[in-house]
C-alpha cells in the first residue's frame, strides 16, 4: 500500500509541476490543484501509515500500545486541506478576473505590470 | 508563560475581525484599526522589555505540555521583529488617512491589513513549523485580498503573479513539513532541533530542508526566484505597498534565520554552499534591476531585492559579527524601506503619478519633503553616519573577516549602485525641470486623477492638473514621514544600544540551546 501510494504522490508531484510548466493559466491552475493533493498525500505517506490500528487507548489501559497508528498526520493534511481550499478558492476567482480583465489565457501575454 | 504574547496575537486578530464586522460608517473601522495598532505597540513593547536582557519568553496555547502544545516563544530577534512590525503597522494606519481613496475602507482595507499583521507577528512568534505554515497562509490570503482590493486591470495580473508563486512556496513549504515529520515525529522547533541534532543522516534531513529553504527564499525574494516582487508590489495603493515592502518579504528572511540554523545545523556548509552565490546574485541584479526602471514604486521594489541580500549574505557567513550585521540591517531596512514607500506614495498624490519622466521640480515646492526623501535614500545606500551604515560596516567587515573578500566588493558595489541610483531618483523628481507639455491624458486617466489616488503607477499618464491635497491629509501623511526619518536617524547617530541587541539576538541564533530549553521547559 505505502508502494502505491508513493508512486501515486510522485505522480501527482510530476503532473502537477508540469502544468505550472505551461503557459495557459487555467492549466497553471490546475497544476497547483494537483500539487496540493500531491503535498497532502506526501504528508501521509511520509508519516509512515499502519492499517488498522485505531489510536484508542483500551479500556484499563494508560496509554497508546506501540503499533497505533498516528492520527497526527492525519489533523496536519485535515488543517492542510481546509487552507488549500479557501486558497485556491481565492485563485480560482482570481485568475477568472484575469482572463475576463486582459482577455487572455496566455501568461505571457501578461506584460502589463513588467515595466 | 508570558502573557505579552497573547497581547500581541489578539490585538491585530481582534481589530482585524471587527474592521471586518463593523459597518462602514463614522470612521469605525479606521478607529478600529488606530485602536488595535496601538494596543499592539503596548504589547511589543511590554515583550520586548520583557526579553531585552536575553530571556526568552513562552506561552503554550491551550496550557498542553510541551512538546505536544502549540508553542510561542520570543527570543531577542523574535521581540525585535515585533517591535518594528508594530511600530510599521501604527505607521500605516496613520498614513492611511492621507489616502483620498474612500472606497478602500468599505472593500475590508482595514480588516485585511490588521489580518495580514496577525499572520505577520505568529510567524514572527511561533516555535511550531506547522503553524509557521499556518501562520504563512494567515498573512498570504489576506495580503491576496489586499493586492487586487481596487479590482484594476494591473492589480488582476500582478496579483496572478503573486498568488501563483507564493502558493507554489506554500506547496514547497507543506512537503518539507511533511518529509521532516516523517524522518523525525515532531514538529515543535525546539524538538525538531533536538532530534536532527541526534539524526545519525544529516544528509537525508538536508533534503527536507533544501524544499524548506527553496520556499522561504521565494517568500523572502532572493534570486533567482525574486521576479514575482517588483511585478506585483507597485500594483496595490500605496499605503498597502508600503507595509507589504516592509514586512512581507521579511518574513520569509526570518524564516530562513529561525528555521534553517536551528534544525539544520549538521549539515550548515551545505547550506552556506548555496546561500552565499545566492546572496551575491540577489544584491547586484536587484540593483541593476533598479537603475533602469522609471516607475519609482517599481524601482524601490527592485531596491527591497537588492537589500535582502545583504541580510542574506549575514545569514550565510554566520559569524556573530556578521548575524548581528544582518539583524541590524534587517531592522534599519524595514523602518527606512516602508517610508520611502510612504514618500513615493505621497509624490503620487501630488503628482498625480509615480513616473519619473513626468515628474521634475518638486524640490520648490516642497524643499522639506526633498530632505526627508533625501536622508532616507541616503540611509538606504549607506552613507555614514545614517542607519544604513552600520548596518553595511559590520556586513562587509564580517566578510572579510570570514574570508569571502568577493561577497565584501560584491557588496560595496552593490551599496555604490544603490547610492548612485538613489541619486539619480532624487534629481529626477525634485531638481529637474519639470516636463514642459504632459502628455494628453485620456478621459479615463483624468477621471483616475480626479481622485488623486495616484494608486497605480503604471499608467503612464501625468495629468496637468491635480486637485490640492486637504490639509489634514497632508499632515497625516507628512507626520507619519517625519517620525519614520527620526527613527531612522535615531538608528544612526546612537547604534550602540541596537547593535549589543543584535549581537545578544546573533549569539541566541549561534547557540540556541537556550531557546530549546525555555521552549520544552525542561531545566538546565
Amino acid at each position: 500500500m505505502t508502494v502505491l501510494l508513493s508512486i501515486a504522490t510522485g505522480f501527482l508531484f510530476a503532473t502537477g509541476l508540469y502544468m505550472m510548466l505551461r503557459r495557459s493559466i487555467t492549466k497553471m491552475l490546475l497544476g497547483l490543484l494537483l500539487l496540493a493533493n500531491a503535498a497532502n498525500l506526501l504528508i501521509f505517506v511520509a508519516a509512515n501509515p499502519v492499517k488498522g490500528q485505531s489510536p484508542l487507548v483500551a479500556e484499563g489501559a494508560q496509554a497508546l500500545e506501540q503499533s497505533a497508528a498516528n492520527p497526527l498526520p492525519q489533523a496536519l493534511i485535515l488543517t492542510a486541506i481546509v487552507i488549500g481550499f479557501g486558497v485556491l478558492a481565492f485563485a480560482v476567482v482570481l485568475f477568472s478576473r484575469v482572463y475576463l480583465h486582459t482577455g487572455s489565457d496566455d501568461s505571457d501575454q501578461l506584460t502589463g505590470t513588467e515595466s | 508563560m508570558s502573557f505579552w504574547i497573547p497581547i500581541v496575537l489578539l490585538s491585530p486578530l481582534i481589530a482585524g475581525l471587527l474592521a471586518l464586522a463593523l459597518p462602514n460608517k463614522f470612521a469605525l473601522r479606521p478607529a478600529v484599526g488606530l485602536v488595535g495598532s496601538l494596543t499592539l505597540l503596548i504589547g511589543a513593547i511590554g515583550l520586548f522589555s520583557e526579553t531585552a536582557d536575553g530571556s526568552i519568553a513562552v506561552y503554550h496555547f491551550g496550557a498542553w505540555p510541551p512538546p505536544f502544545a502549540i508553542s510561542y516563544a520570543a527570543d531577542t530577534l523574535s521581540a525585535l521583529m515585533v517591535l518594528v512590525s508594530a511600530i510599521v503597522s501604527l505607521g500605516t494606519a496613520i498614513f492611511a488617512f492621507s489616502d483620498a481613496d474612500k472606497g478602500a475602507s468599505s472593500r475590508g482595507y482595514h480588516g485585511f491589513v490588521h489580518i495580514m499583521v496577525f499572520g505577520v507577528c505568529a510567524a514572527f512568534l511561533t516555535a511550531d513549523l506547522f503553524h509557521l505554515f499556518v501562520a504563512f497562509e494567515v498573512l498570504l490570503i489576506a495580503s491576496f485580498a489586499l493586492v487586487v482590493l481596487d479590482g484594476k486591470r494591473d492589480q488582476y495580473e500582478g496579483g496572478f503573479k503573486y498568488v501563483a508563486l507564493n502558493l507554489f512556496a506554500s506547496l514547497m513549504f507543506l512537503s518539507g513539513i511533511g518529509l521532516l515529520y516523517g524522518m523525525l515525529g515532531s514538529l515543535n522547533l525546539a524538538d525538531l532541533a533536538q532530534l536532527a541534532a541526534a539524526s545519525d543522516e544529516p544528509a537525508k534531513l538536508s533534503l527536507a530542508g533544501a524544499l524548506l529553504c527553496a520556499a522561504f527564499s521565494i517568500k523572502a525574494g532572493l534570486f533567482p526566484l525574486y521576479f514575482w516582487l517588483p511585478a506585483s508590489y507597485h500594483v496595490p495603493s500605496s499605503t498597502v505597498s508600503a507595509i507589504f515592502a516592509g514586512l512581507l518579504t521579511k518574513v520569509g528572511v526570518y524564516a530562513l534565520f529561525r528555521v534553517i540554523p536551528l534544525i539544520f545545523a549538521a549539515d550548515w556548509s551545505y547550506f552556506q554552499a548555496w546561500l552565499l552565490p545566492v546572496a551575491n546574485f540577489t544584491m547586484v541584479l536587484g540593483v541593476f534591476g533598479a537603475v533602469t526602471q522609471k516607475n519609482l514604486r517599481r524601482l524601490l521594489s527592485f531596491h527591497i531585492i537588492s537589500q535582502i541580500g545583504y541580510i542574506i549574505l549575514g545569514l550565510a557567513l554566520f559569524t556573530p559579527l556578521a548575524l548581528a550585521g544582518a539583524v541590524l540591517y534587517l531592522i534599519h531596512n524595514i523602518i527606512v524601506k516602508t517610508n520611502l514607500f510612504f514618500i513615493a506614495g505621497y509624490i503620487e498624490s501630488l503628482r498625480g503619478t509615480g513616473n519619473l519622466k513626468y515628474l521634475g521640480g518638486l524640490y520648490k515646492e516642497r524643499p522639506g519633503l526633498a530632505l526627508l526623501f533625501l536622508l532616507s535614500a541616503l540611509s538606504l545606500g549607506g552613507l555614514p553616519p545614517l542607519s544604513g551604515f552600520w548596518a553595511k560596516y559590520m556586513i562587509v567587515r564580517a566578510c572579510l573577516e570570514a574570508g569571502a573578500p568577493i561577497s565584501a566588493a560584491v557588496a560595496l558595489f552593490t551599496g555604490f549602485f544603490t547610492l548612485f541610483c538613489m541619486m539619480k531618483v532624487w534629481t529626477e523628481i525634485f531638481w529637474k525641470n519639470p516636463p514642459e507639455s504632459a502628455p494628453a491624458a485620456t478621459a479615463a486617466a483624468a477621471a483616475a486623477a480626479a481622485g488623486a489616488t495616484g494608486a497605480i503607477g503604471t499608467e503612464h499618464v501625468a495629468t496637468p492638473v491635480v486637485p490640492v491635497m486637504p490639509k489634514g491629509r497632508v499632515f497625516a501623511a507628512v507626520s507619519t514621514i517625519v517620525v519614520f526619518n527620526l527613527i531612522a536617524l535615531g538608528i544612526g547617530f546612537f547604534p550602540e544600544p541596537l547593535i549589543a541587541l543584535a549581537e545578544q539576538a546573533a549569539g541566541q541564533l549561534i547557540d540556541p540551546s537556550d531557546y530549546i530549553r525555555q521552549v520544552l521547559g525542561t531545566m538546565p
